[in-house]
């Protein structure tokens, strides 16, 4: 009965099917085939990523919860912890954008409240393909859209994020949606299954036909008739989720409950193997109870739909009518649809008749591991070879055209979509170095970033984990945040090839490196494999979320000049580093050379004296150096905040031009400060040995940036912000 | 002062309501459950943004038939005082308790930002306190903000000085550009004839603190407040 077609359809190998018999000791009818086959797909075994993955460091004084549950948590102190996870929702973002879009964030708020934590923030890292495609302009909207009418209406702020283009995206576009949330330490959830006799309660929206496979799609390359999956995306129902929202965090507030998880990828499948195989129980359910929106649908397909917005919950018995009461409350339904057992098997029947009974541990923990093979790319040497063109004639027209390349342009466009106020907590509105949010009754507040560089990742990917590291921090450090706390999500290619191994195995080493010398736990993430249509991969592109924490929130200041007359101060040093740069990338259309170095000792004595500057109350702006250089910085500080503060900027250092305004160099921070405070911010980075200089002054209406007394740069800042401004929205408005 | 805040199942802005009536501004407050048919004795009722009954139909439109709606009503024809903020606008446009209706947002888009409004009517019980002049800078975030009535209504409410705000740039000039989601006359706040009744589309709650941006939005509950 099943055949090598069967098993093909299912993405499971003869050797893996071989495994399941041994471990089931028979065939699996077609259902438990159905059910190994979702579980152990790529996206939910980690199957090819394991091995690596264990290279992390997860450990750290303040992890209360690292990898392995739906999100990590961590301890910020005062009886609170802070839940937080990113998750890839690339393939169906592509196949149907908004919906796509839309259920990526429904499933990240799931794995945060399933915790018992109130979801407080959410951030997106996108990479679309160009925007003169018209069909990059559709996924664009329709991903943006969709995030919007998620976020927006379940009353979640969207406070931040990144968004990328390269042609690389065209087929395969990148959503990554990171969501934080609130817990008091002593009320935190874990998805388990104790107590044998125990019911186990569905709640949430009925199942149906959509998402069979879901996990399965998203664990395979795309080929031409991509289109034809549309109906393995689900649709969306944010205001079923807040009711949900609401409902779980009261049952689990008043205590009721023993064990929650969400049935995202997976669905019904995941919850009710993994719950038990965490707590050495079992379950037993009956399909006939579950609530179904279409007729006939038959075990396989319950199992294994994946609709949204809905939860499974493990009860203590005596609380079952309290919970279903406070369901009814939130109008909704928690059905009693079996029991927790002692026997470590998932037991479902249908019609009487048992339809799968397979031992929990198998499904969830006995996936085969792969150490796949890999292999430095052949063509990489020849990439990382760099001979520079002779630099542009005019760099001010040069800094207009990267200012208002789609991925350094404002972001505004994408932004204002997104309710990123509710809640009350928001300081710092999107476009600043990075989220911060204050905690309601404290002092303190919460900084968040996402940040990763796919072309240096492609050009050397270690250095470009070390430097998304690197990097998330220094956004961090911008608002005078400390980080306590990272997520990941991986996006690699087709890890069956050579290659796709090799760069994801070397960018991990660069970002465990990073992270143990940040002394930062990564508390979790996830991992997208299989992100080729047509056989091209994308570039490696790892996304880095850190949150941190700063101590005083009144502290608080923006990447923005404030006012005339202060000094501009820039931290670390330039030098003639001009591989994988957007300037490359932009003016002499070369995707080449490697990318910055970086030390990381110094990089964090330079974002150590931004964080003491602002704790202290010193500086009056903090914008990181990044992609375009301390041109594009510059200009940034000088039109951020309208009506915008010019500035004259005096540089010595002998390098090309181009280099020292557009190169990439690492361990950068721009600085603007009173100049009676000068003294005590340079005795500040004496004392850690960064050098620290004044490069100019702020004031006037015009950037101007010299050479050894030349004249590299003059623009008005009519001109830079109008570049910077209009770039998204006219891109965007073309129909 | 009593404040109540009301709770439909996709309220958004309940809390954040009831921080900065409570928290910030010091007021009793308590939350009214749309379920039921109690008013709590409170003074006025706020009706918070949100996605009321979720409004995948028209925004508001379910919420009108909610249980407590009933009581709402009855409370403003005894001139009961009730703040209606985005969607609790939407709201009251739906009851009938204030003229016109909402229309997508001229772009078509959803729309969070700052916005400046021009205090047209400064002798209303949700504005006394604002200084004369005053140009307010309170964020909006909605879809459906584009104020519709016909003409003759339009005459009617501007004739009896039912405008309270209107859309503005920063120097105070009702201009195109400022008036983001395309609002019959730049209309961004209303009250009924008798005074009682307010429905605005930005959010003064999340203006009612420096560490948030603005402070411009407490001036309209510090209104309510002092008598």
């Amino acid at each position: 009965m099943i055949d090598p077609k069967l098993l093909s359809e299912h993405n499971l190998t003869a050797e893996e099917y071989e495994r399941i018999v041994s471990l089931i000791g028979r065939e699996p009818n077609i259902t438990e085939l159905g059910i190994f086959s979702l579980m152990w797909s790529e996206h939910c075994s980690y199957k090819s990523s394991k091995a690596y993955l264990k290279k992390l460091p997860t450990k750290g004084k303040r992890v209360i919860q690292g990898p392995g549950e739906n999100a990590g948590i961590i301890d910020i102190g005062g009886g609170l912890a802070v839940v937080f996870k990113i998750e890839s929702h690339n393939h169906p973002s592509f196949i149907e954008p908004l919906q796509g879009a839309a259920t990526g964030v429904g499933g990240i708020l799931r794995d945060i409240f399933t915790m018992g934590a109130r979801p407080i923030a959410l951030l997106d890292s996108l990479r679309f393909g160009p925007l003169d495609n018209p069909r990059n302009r559709a996924i664009m909207d329709g991903v943006v859209a969709g995030i919007s009418s998620y976020g927006n209406s379940i009353g979640v702020p969207t406070v931040g994020g990144e968004v990328y283009f390269h042609d690389i995206y065209s087929k395969n576009p990148l959503v990554n949606v990171f969501c934080l949330g609130l817990v008091e330490k002593e009320k935190i959830f874990y998805a388990k299954a104790e107590g044998v006799g125990n019911p186990v309660l569905y709640v949430g929206s009925k199942t149906g036909r959509d998402g069979i496979h879901g996990a399965t799609m998203a664990s395979a390359e795309f080929g031409k008739e991509t289109e034809k999956k549309r109906p393995n995306v689900q649709v969306g129902d944010p205001f079923k989720e807040k009711l949900l929202l609401e409902a779980c965090l009261e049952v689990m507030e008043k205590g009721l409950i023993v064990g929650i998880q969400d049935m995202g990828a997976a669905g019904l499948t995941c919850s009710t193997v993994e719950m038990p195989a965490k707590s050495g129980t079992g379950i037993s359910i009956n399909l006939d109870v579950v609530p179904q929106r279409e007729e006939g649908m038959t075990p396989y397909e319950i199992m294994l739909s994946e609709s949204q917005e809905r939860m499974l919950l493990v009860a203590r018995k005596e609380n079952v009518a309290e919970v279903k009461k406070v369901f009814a409350k939130w109008d909704l339904d928690a059905v009693d649809i079996g029991e927790v057992t002692a026997g470590r098997n998932l037991r479902v029947s249908f019609r009487g008749e048992t339809v799968v009974d397979v031992p929990v541990d198998a499904v969830v923990n006995l996936c085969p591991v792969y150490c796949r093979p890999s292999r430095k790319p052949a063509n990489l040497r020849s990439l990382q070879k760099l001979v520079l063109p002779p630099p542009a004639e005019d760099l001010g027209s040069v800094l207009l055209r990267i200012i208002a390349s789609p991925t350094i342009a404002d972001k505004e466009w994408v932004f204002r979509q997104y309710d990123h106020m509710v809640q009350t907590n928001t300081v710092l509105l999107p476009g600043a170095d990075a989220a911060v949010l204050r905690i309601k009754g404290q002092k303190r507040a919460l900084a968040m970033t996402l940040d990763g560089n796919a072309l240096y990742c492609y050009l050397d990917p270690r250095a470009g984990g070390v430097i998304a590291v690197a990097e998330a921090c220094r956004n961090l450090a911008c608002v005078g945040a400390r980080p306590i706390g990272v997520t990941n999500c991986l996006n690699f290619g087709n890890p069956e090839k050579p290659e796709i191994m090799w760069q994801f195995k070397k960018t991990i080493e660069g970002i465990a490196e990073a992270c143990r010398s940040f002394d930062i736990p990564v508390t979790g993430g996830n991992v997208s494999f299989y992100n080729d249509t047509e056989g091209l991969s994308i570039h490696p592109t790892p996304v880095l979320g850190i949150v941190g924490l700063v101590e005083d929130a009144d502290r608080i200041i923006g990447p923005g000049f404030r006012r005339e007359g202060d000094a501009v101060v820039l931290l670390g040093e330039n030098r003639e580093e001009l591989g994988a740069s957007e300037y490359l990338r932009i003016a002499h259309g070369l995707e080449k050379g490697r990318p910055p170095g970086i030390d990381l000792e110094r990089e964090k004595a330079v974002q150590e004296v931004s964080i003491e500057a602002i704790g202290r109350g010193l500086v009056r702006s903090a914008h990181d150096l990044s992609e375009g250089g301390l041109a594009v910085c510059v200009s940034e500080a000088c039109i951020i905040d309208r009506p915008g503060t010019g500035c004259v900027i005096d540089l010595e250092d002998d390098i090309r031009p181009d280099a020292l305004l557009f190169g990439e160099a690492q361990s950068r921070i721009l600085l603007s400060i009173s100049v009676d405070l000068l003294p005590e911010l340079l005795g500040l980075a004496a004392k850690r040995g960064v050098p620290a200089r004044v490069i100019g002054q702020t004031g006037g209406k015009e950037m101007v940036i010299r050479q050894s007394g030349r004249e590299v740069v003059r623009l008005t800042l009519h001109r830079l912000f109008e570049a910077w401004k209009n770039s998204l929205p006219e891109a965007l408005s073309i129909r | 002062m009593k404040f109540g805040v009301v709770i439909f199942p996709g309220s958004n802005c309940d809390h954040d309501t009831f921080f900065a009536l409570r928290d910030v501004l010091h007021q009793e407050t308590a939350f009214l459950w749309h379920k039921d048919h109690d008013l709590h004795g409170v003074d006025c009722v706020v009706l918070p943004g949100g996605f009321s009954y979720g409004d995948y139909l028209r925004s508001g439109a379910i919420a009108r038939f909610s249980p407590l709606m009933q009581e709402v009503r009855e409370f403003a024809e005894r001139g009961g005082l009730i703040l209606g903020i985005c969607n609790g606008f939407q709201v009251l446009l739906e009851l009938g308790l204030l003229p016109g209706a909402m229309l997508r947002n001229k772009n078509l888009k959803f729309l969070c930002q700052y916005v400046h409004l021009r205090v047209e009517n400064a002798d209303t019980r949700f504005t006394r306190r604002v200084p004369r002049g005053r140009i307010l800078r309170i964020p909006i975030a909605h879809f459906d903000g584009n104020y519709f009535a016909p003409p003759e209504t339009l005459r009617e409410i501007e004739a009896q000085s039912q405008v309270v705000f209107r859309y503005v740039d920063e120097k105070g000039e009702a201009t195109p550009a400022a008036n983001v989601n395309g609002s019959a006359a730049g209309i961004a706040g209303l009250v009924n004839k008798r005074g009682n009744v307010l429905g605005m589309m930005p959010h003064p709650e999340r203006a009612s603190e420096s560490l948030l941006g603005s402070q411009d939005g407490r001036l309209i509950f510090e209104s309510l407040v002092h008598k």
